[in-house]
């Protein structure tokens, strides 16, 4: 294997296949396992209509993706916004999209990144395997479509925006957080019939049938707030129990909480799947290059561009725009095979169950098993933390000005990873709100409540998302403000 | 199994739709840009798309998020110089914590403005709503002829009146002949092989090769005459006509008392008209007469950019007007005028033009619109206005109004037009 597959920057079919076939050994040699790839070359305009979606490849018709569209064209043709290289799509088989204008390095770093590195993490993180259907979703967005058109057609692209705008607006508070309740098949379904109907009939006792029936109607209920516990998912709860939303509106409702619901582990594992794809073209291209299947222009191109996704701007550059999770996920990764391979005494005190043990494994068992928070708890050492100079900045109301919490020295590293960790959380993206009381046997009023964590409020939004919710639930919603004791600090009402 | 996949050559403007979503809902903001815009451009540029700001704030789509205040951390890269303990004063400067915060969102939000660029589609069609040419009379017009039967080459399906039988025979044959040449030239050749072979006294082999001779010929005669595939009819196609022709005559005074600041609205005021016009009907017809002491028609461009000065009859424009209009545009037209002054004409120019008017003009114009150009607002009204206004008030295809400044004109503009004016 010393022959270098292609010369010169133009891509043709034949190459890419030839690429992908190279690239797809050498992920073997590693043991990635993915799904099968499907690999679609777009224009840059289809990009950027890639782009509008989310990255999806049908979505329903709504005026918040042409803003978004709009935005994005805008950008681009006036060149303050490049594109993207590729966009990649949860599904099985794993589409990714390539652009035409790439030059034919660029096209394998794109397959290298895409098909191979976001591809298994799709396929092994816990959170996609858990939270969404590769399988399905292609097809659940097609019917999503055609129900939300039809839907139009019957009631009214007015009050059909009306009620997606609504739900939007509630979309990260459309997600089931902790449990996923399995599917069962018909088949499955019918089993559990079965088995419960055979238990019944090994229970029957005919003494139960002279019990005398009791003459009061039952008590429970009237008093017992409901529900009897807070729930989190505010769209699902909606959608079940609005009591004057009609069937097509709550169908919209579930159709918006399964998006939400397919995007949830992407929002918590940016760092984590960015730093693993780009970890895996780093080393899939550079073992192609060990092998002499590429020139070295072809690698100064790949690097130059790697160069760019990893670069970390300063927080004083005025183009600083937050951590960069490719820059943070691809050292964490990287350094996590260097303790592996090559520890040094810091990382056998901090890191002794990892130093010198199989690189392969442990990158393995951390893709699979974490989600950004807890990766970083896990796997950040001190050495990344002095590299990145990560310091960090404590922000009281109470102080008139900001303090220096901690830095990269001995006596700040853990609290430094554990405030680092915690930023990546979702608790810090999405605030706790969550159904408090539904008062179904007075007003049929909605309460939601708000705890709030150290002081932090929310944000002058919220009014209008009250608005949103009030249009679905169709009575008067309130939503409090409570501290950690529970007691109410702020409530604000949507009655009208 | 990795599939590679061609996808470049699928439909384009997937986004389309969603983009003219996000116009409609936000339509009476973008019309109030629109409007803006209308205002501060060049003639030149009237006939272009535009860049339209929207403040971020109105068209945010709200989420349960954070606000400011209480306690938080955060971890930032590429420490320089501090240590744990320092204390850095707030960004922004505001004394208290609060203050200077929310110091910072202000500034923030004033830069975020969401752009975007209007086709020249797009903001004409802003820029037209609801207008209207007023009593347009179709008179000759019905649906029957409003679209005409035209030829337009041969189709393969149609019905057999249609039929083109030049074109299927020639068809017909082209056919035999490319499927039946193979069979022919096999068949010769039998021939020749079957007379050598009864020449040479082969007897058995003639007779094999006759037998084979008379399937060929068989095999040739099936061969169709006329197949479905010959068939072409003539094929016509509705082109759309004309539904009603317009002209209109634009008239301006261009005399040394016109200063700049009115031919600029002058020429707004014409431009909105023409752009008006040359999108709404199929075929407008424009006329432009410019006149000082003596009227001549023009082009276009003379018209708007050509300098010239000297008195003012308004009369000699009107005769021109009736003149072109009579030698032109007698028969089935629809006859619009649009004039535009500052009112400065002396003697008894005012009292003949508008008696002109009455008499000669307005019974054969569908409707005559006059603007007059006033330097400020609150100045008396000229001779010419004063004339004007008492036909104004008899009749009902007269208009005029005032405009003194350039954001007047497009209301002036739009009164003239507007539906309501033809109640």
């Amino acid at each position: 294997m010393s022959r270098v597959l292609s010369e010169g920057s133009d891509w043709s079919f034949e190459l890419i296949e030839r690429y992908d076939g190279a690239i797809a050994a050498a992920a073997a040699e590693f043991g990635l396992d993915t799904y099968p790839n499907q690999i679609e070359i777009i224009t840059s305009e289809q990009m950027l209509d890639a782009y509008a979606s989310g990255g999806l490849p049908v979505g329903y018709p709504h005026w918040s993706y042409g803003k978004e569209f709009i935005r994005n064209e805008r950008a681009y043709r006036s060149g303050q916004q490049g594109l993207a290289y590729e966009i990649v799509i949860n599904s099985d088989p794993c589409i990714a999209y390539l652009m035409e204008e790439n030059t034919m390095a660029m096209q394998a770093l794109v397959v290298a990144h895409a098909s191979y590195g976001h591809n298994s993490f799709f396929k092994g993180n816990h959170l996609f395997r858990q939270w969404t259907a590769p399988d399905a979703i292609v097809d659940y967005l097609l019917f999503a479509r055609r129900y939300v058109m039809e839907c139009e057609e019957k009631h009214g692209a007015a009050e059909v925006e009306a009620v997606l705008d609504s739900c939007h607006a509630l979309m990260s508070h459309g997600v089931d957080r902790y449990r996923r309740p399995a599917p069962l098949t018909l088949k499955a379904e019918a089993a559990r019939l079965a088995a419960r109907e055979s238990h019944r009939e090994r229970q029957f006792n005919d003494m139960w049938r002279t019990l005398p029936v009791s003459e009061r109607p039952r008590e429970a209920g009237v008093d017992a707030p409901f529900p009897a516990e807070p729930q989190e998912n505010l769209l699902y709860f909606i959608e079940k129990l609005a009591p004057a939303l009609e069937p097509w509106q709550r169908e919209l409702a579930r159709i918006v909480r399964k998006l939400a619901q397919y995007f949830y582990p992407q929002g918590q594992t940016k760092v984590m799947n960015e730093g693993w794809a780009t970890f895996w073209h780093y080393t899939l291209l550079n073992r192609l290059h060990e092998q002499r299947q590429v020139t070295d222009g072809f690698m100064l191109e790949v690097l130059k561009n790697h160069t760019n996704v990893v670069y970390q701007p300063p927080f004083d550059s005025n183009v600083f725009p937050g951590i960069n999770p490719y820059a943070l996920g691809f050292a964490m990764f990287t350094d996590l095979r260097r303790i592996c391979e090559r520890p040094d005494a810091e990382d056998r005190e901090w890191f002794p169950q990892l130093a010198g043990s199989d690189w392969k494994a442990t990158l393995d068992f951390a893709m699979r098993n974490f989600k950004d928070e807890s990766f970083i708890a896990q796997y950040l050492s001190p050495r990344l933390i002095r590299e990145f100079r990560l310091f960090a900045i404590a922000d009281h109301e109470s102080e008139t000005e900001l303090g220096v919490d901690c830095i990269h020295d001995d006596a700040g590293y853990r609290r430094v990873r554990k405030l680092l960790s915690h930023q990546h959380s979702i608790e810090e993206r999405v605030p706790d709100v969550q159904i408090h009381r539904y008062a179904r046997d007075a007003d049929r009023s909605l309460t939601l409540r708000y705890r709030r964590l150290r002081g932090r409020p929310l944000s002058g939004a919220a009014t209008e998302v009250l608005k949103h919710v009030r249009r679905l639930w169709g009575f008067p919603v309130r939503l409090e403000s409570v501290d950690v004791d529970n007691r109410v600090l702020e409530t604000l009402e949507c009655a009208a | 199994m990795n599939r590679l996949i061609d996808r470049r050559l699928n439909a384009r403007g997937k986004s389309t739709v969603n983009r003219e979503r996000f116009l409609r809902r936000y339509k009476t903001q973008i019309r109030a840009e629109v409007k803006r815009m209308v205002g501060e451009r060049k003639v030149e540029e009237m006939d272009r798309g535009g860049d339209v700001h929207l403040p971020k704030k109105d068209i945010a789509e709200p989420n349960f998020g954070f606000g400011r205040g209480g306690q938080r951390e955060f971890v930032l890269p590429a420490n320089r110089e501090y240590v744990a303990g320092d204390k850095i004063p707030r960004p922004g400067g505001g004394g208290s914590g609060s203050g200077g915060g929310s110091e910072a969102g202000e500034g923030a939000e004033t830069r975020d403005e969401f752009v975007f660029s209007l086709s020249r589609e797009e903001f004409l069609d802003i820029f037209f709503d609801d207008l209207e040419l007023p009593r347009l009379v179709r008179t000759q017009l019905s649906t029957a002829d409003q679209f005409k039967s035209v030829r337009a080459g041969y189709t393969t399906v149609g019905s057999p009146a249609n039929l083109s039988v030049p074109r299927t025979l020639g068809n017909a044959l082209a056919r035999r002949i490319a499927l039946g040449g193979a069979r022919r030239r096999d068949i010769a050749l039998l021939e020749i092989a079957c007379d050598e072979a009864a020449a040479e006294g082969r007897t058995q082999e003639a007779a094999r090769l006759t037998a084979e001779l008379e399937r060929m010929r068989g095999r040739r005669a099936t061969l169709p005459f006329l197949e479905e595939l010959d068939l072409r009819y003539r094929n016509r196609v509705l082109r759309p006509e004309p539904v009603a022709r317009a002209v209109m005559f634009c008239l301006m005074d261009v005399s040394a008392s016109m200063d700049e600041n009115k031919k600029d609205l002058a020429k707004r005021f014409f431009t909105l008209l023409y752009l008006f016009l040359t999108r709404k009907y199929t075929q407008v017809e424009l006329v432009f007469i410019r006149h000082t002491e003596n009227a001549e028609e023009v082009d276009e461009a003379t018209f708007f950019h050509d300098p010239k000065s000297g008195g003012t009859v308004v009369l000699s424009a009107l005769e021109l007007m009736e003149k072109i209009r009579r030698a032109r545009y007698a028969e089935d037209w629809n006859v619009y005028a649009a004039q535009a002054s500052d009112g400065d004409a002396f003697g008894s120019d005012p009292a003949k033009s508008a008696r002109y008017l009455r008499e000669t003009l307005l019974p054969a114009t569908r409707y005559y619109a006059y603007i007059e150009l006033a330097e400020e607002e609150l100045i008396r009204a000229s001779t010419l206005w004063a004339e004007y206004a008492v036909l104004a008030e008899e009749l009902e295809n007269f208009a005029m109004s005032r405009a003194s400044r350039r954001e007047n004109i497009y209301p002036v503009f739009r009164n003239l037009f507007s539906k309501e004016h033809n109640r």
